[in-house]
């Protein structure tokens, strides 16, 4: 499914208005093609938290693409940029997100504090709801004060199953009886929260790849999906996340969440750059249909038209 | 990831080291990188743009010293200027009326509730008796999260089933009938550019009329922390800025966007997990951070809070009789422990943290060793000799651990106990003692 082109162009208006109309401001500056337009376009991408390696990468394949071609009017700069991103994305996976080729479909949400995990759950397990799927979601979040009773309630609006246990209690366990639980009760789909961490602290994610093992004695191809939920107002640090949670847990995939609230939605392109990980679902609103799947295509064609 | 700026310097300026004066084209090339260095660190390109402009205009035509290198110096100018910006000094918490009034806001996840608690607890240590306001009403179970953190810091929460401004307004009524000081208003995450709740901050602001309005940040924000801290401040004419998720390993490079454009104080930085893990903020430390430098003020500074000098000095004079037992060794596996984490600590020390960024630090292993000297007899501690087989092996049941453990434990003091004799010799430096843990 994925967004209408609408919609994300509604969406991502900041980003858009940053990094396109600034790209185009700075084309209409420059007659021919040089390395101060170059420069200029650099700029205005790191400006857009695309992180300064993807930049540079980015205008190498951009200067790549003008010698090709032979360009030398900087017009086509702007077609010729857009192709560029859409070249981050080549390579891929884009297996749909909410296809559920397996049951249960256990998916494990991770990430730093804030990020948004919770919130992004209960969007998720809606959309399944509403795909008339039936859900279980995990609150193996058992560190943040109250944050149990933030899922029960959104499990309860949402109208799915909610496995809990007690909090400061032993999050695998959890994670464990919510995949029993939904194996005996027949659900379709397992949504596991954890509790945020920031990815400097080692016995922390620890702890995370130990609610991984531990699931997987509940169901041994299980999780199916493991993702990690990034803020789309976060800057270089995003990839430090990336770099760790990938490295301790495998994660197959990103969410990135308040992409509506940030002018500098670059940290997508870095991303897939730089650990060619998919981004699987972008949040760019407060409602509940505001997060959906990531399509590489529309989410350029929506920044650039 | 990140090279440290200096580290980058070194390398554009080897070739010029000897060189009498910064010329114009070193500094240029040398500018590259701190702007580079800058922009990874988070900070905003455009004030990026205006700090290179005025590094250039101190550092050119500056003598080299012979004491540093040119990299060093420009390093240093960059340094300076950093501080600088961010605040020259800190600036304290200040209250104007009985009860204080303190409102907390911010972006969606910045740590605003934590936050709360943090100040809370603060103020309660001081022997005031704070207040704690739930006025967020959208996020499900937020007033439950601080309802659940006021308990485990014995601190009141109120709330009421109306609006938040109208929850602020009864809340300062509330805090003056029971005699209550400070009052901290826990605000809902709220979009900058949501007009609806940011209209709702500014109708909270004068119904309470706070002493303190500051905005929480996360130090992991990126360029935006501009666009957020300037309509913040335009809302509500912010006093302050907290930055929060310190402990991670962001450079934190939005705290010199939002002092730049706000021209607010830094005032708070949040650096843990844990509620009391919440410091002052000190513009020296947030440079050298930004800058990839350690921050070696700080580790001085705990080790000095943290050590007590009276327990240092009895064990100097242990040392010099040479009767160090287990029992001093605890005593110093305490007191570090005291100064935080040894990841922490080993991060806080110039050139460590980059090269620890991939090492796993096992803080279980302490634990252990704890453990093994917990499960001693206060004898066995003082006389490690008689510990034989039977003895090691009660020892390695009743902590958990292995003979082996017990075993290797015991030599690594033994050879301890070598180094002492030999240092006594020279002069014993107090310095050295916390690194009587053996890694």
């Amino acid at each position: 499914m994925g967004f209408s082109l609408k919609k994300l162009a509604s969406g991502l208006l900041k980003t858009k208005e940053n990094l396109v109309s600034k790209i185009k401001a700075a084309v209409g500056l420059h007659k021919k093609i040089d390395g101060a337009l170059l420069d200029e376009i650099e700029e205005i991408l790191i400006s857009s938290d695309i992180s300064v390696e993807t930049s540079t990468a980015i205008i190498a394949n951009l200067k790549e693409k003008v010698a090709q071609r032979g360009i030398d009017n900087s017009d086509e700069v702007f077609q010729l940029l857009r192709e560029c991103l859409k070249d981050l994305f080549v390579d891929i996976s884009t297996e749909p997100f909410f296809a559920c080729n397996k049951k249960p479909y256990v998916i494990m949400i991770v990430g730093v504090n804030g990020t948004g995990k919770t919130t992004s759950i209960a969007k998720i397990a809606r959309r399944f709801v509403n795909d008339g799927k039936k859900v279980t979601i995990a609150a193996a979040d058992t560190f943040r004060a109250a944050a149990i009773d933030q899922l029960a309630i959104w499990a309860d609006r949402v109208g799915c199953h909610l496995v809990k246990g007690q909090e400061g209690g032993d999050a695998a366990a959890v994670a464990y009886d919510s995949v029993q639980s939904a194996i005996a009760r027949g659900d379709d789909v397992v949504i596991i929260d954890t509790a945020g961490r920031l990815h400097t602290k080692t016995n922390l994610m620890e702890e995370l790849s130990k609610v991984k093992r531990v699931i997987k004695k509940a169901m041994p191809d299980a999780p199916h999906r493991t993702l990690l939920v990034l803020d789309g107002t976060t800057g270089q640090n995003a990839l430090q996340q990336v770099e760790v949670f990938k490295k301790m847990l495998d994660i197959d995939g990103i969410i990135i969440t308040k992409l509506d609230g940030t002018a500098k939605g670059g940290a997508v392109f870095s991303i897939v750059e730089r650990y060619k990980l998919p981004v699987v679902l972008i949040g760019i609103g407060e409602q509940m249909d505001d997060l959906d799947e990531f399509k590489a295509h529309d989410f350029v064609e929506a920044l650039f038209t | 990831m990140f090279d440290t700026l200096s580290e980058k310097l070194e390398g554009v300026f080897k070739t010029l080291r000897g060189h009498g004066k910064l010329t114009e084209q070193n500094i240029k090339d040398s500018l590259k990188e701190v702007r580079r260095a800058l922009l990874e660190a988070d900070v905003n390109f455009k004030v990026v743009k205006q700090f290179v402009a005025n590094v250039e205009a101190k550092a050119s035509g500056q003598e080299t010293l012979r004491s540093i290198s040119p990299g060093e110096q420009v390093v240093k100018v960059v340094h300076d200027e950093l501080i600088a910006v961010l605040g020259g000094q800190n600036a304290p918490i200040a209250f104007r009326s009985t009860p204080g009034k303190l409102l907390v806001c911010g972006l969606q996840g910045s740590g605003k509730t934590t936050l709360c608690a943090k100040i809370a607890l603060h103020y309660k240590k001081k022997n005031a008796r704070p207040l704690m306001v739930a006025a967020d009403i959208y996020r499900p179970a937020a007033v439950k999260q601080l309802q659940v953190l006021g308990k485990q810091i014995d601190v009141p929460v109120f709330h009421v089933d109306k609006k938040p401004p109208q929850i602020c307004e009864d809340a300062v009524e509330y805090a003056r009938a029971n005699n209550l000081h400070p009052v901290i208003f826990d605000t809902a995450g709220r979009l900058h550019i949501d007009t609806e709740l940011m209209d709702e901050l500014r109708n909270i602001k004068s119904k309470i009329n706070p002493d303190e309005i500051l905005l929480v940040a996360d130090a992991m924000t990126g360029q935006d922390a501009v666009n957020v801290a300037t309509q913040f401040n335009e809302t509500l004419d912010l006093t302050g800025v907290v930055l929060t998720k310190l402990d991670g390993d962001a450079r934190g490079g939005a705290a010199l966007s939002i002092r730049q454009v706000t021209g607010k104080p830094l005032k708070l930085v949040s650096v843990g997990e844990k509620l009391s893990d919440l410091e002052v903020f000190y513009p020296e430390r947030m440079a050298s951070r930004i800058l990839g430098m350690g921050d070696i003020v700080s580790l001085v500074e705990k080790a000095q809070e943290t050590i007590d000098v009276k327990e240092a000095e009895k064990l100097e004079k242990k040392l010099r009789k040479d009767t160090l037992t287990l029992e001093d060794f605890y005593q110093q596996l305490q007191q570090l422990k005291k100064m935080g984490s040894l990841e922490s600590i080993l991060k806080m020390i110039p050139g460590v943290s980059s090269a620890i960024r991939d090492v796993q630090i096992d803080e279980s292993s302490m634990k252990r060793v704890e453990a093994i000297i917990l499960s001693m007899t206060p004898d066995e501690r003082a006389k490690p000799t008689i510990l034989n087989g039977s003895r090691r092996a009660r020892i390695a049941a009743g902590s958990g651990t292995s003979v082996q453990e017990v075993n290797r434990l015991l030599r690594q003091f033994e050879q301890m106990q070598k180094m002492i004799k030999q240092m006594r010799g020279g002069k014993f430096n107090k310095k050295m003692m916390p690194g009587l843990f053996p890694g």
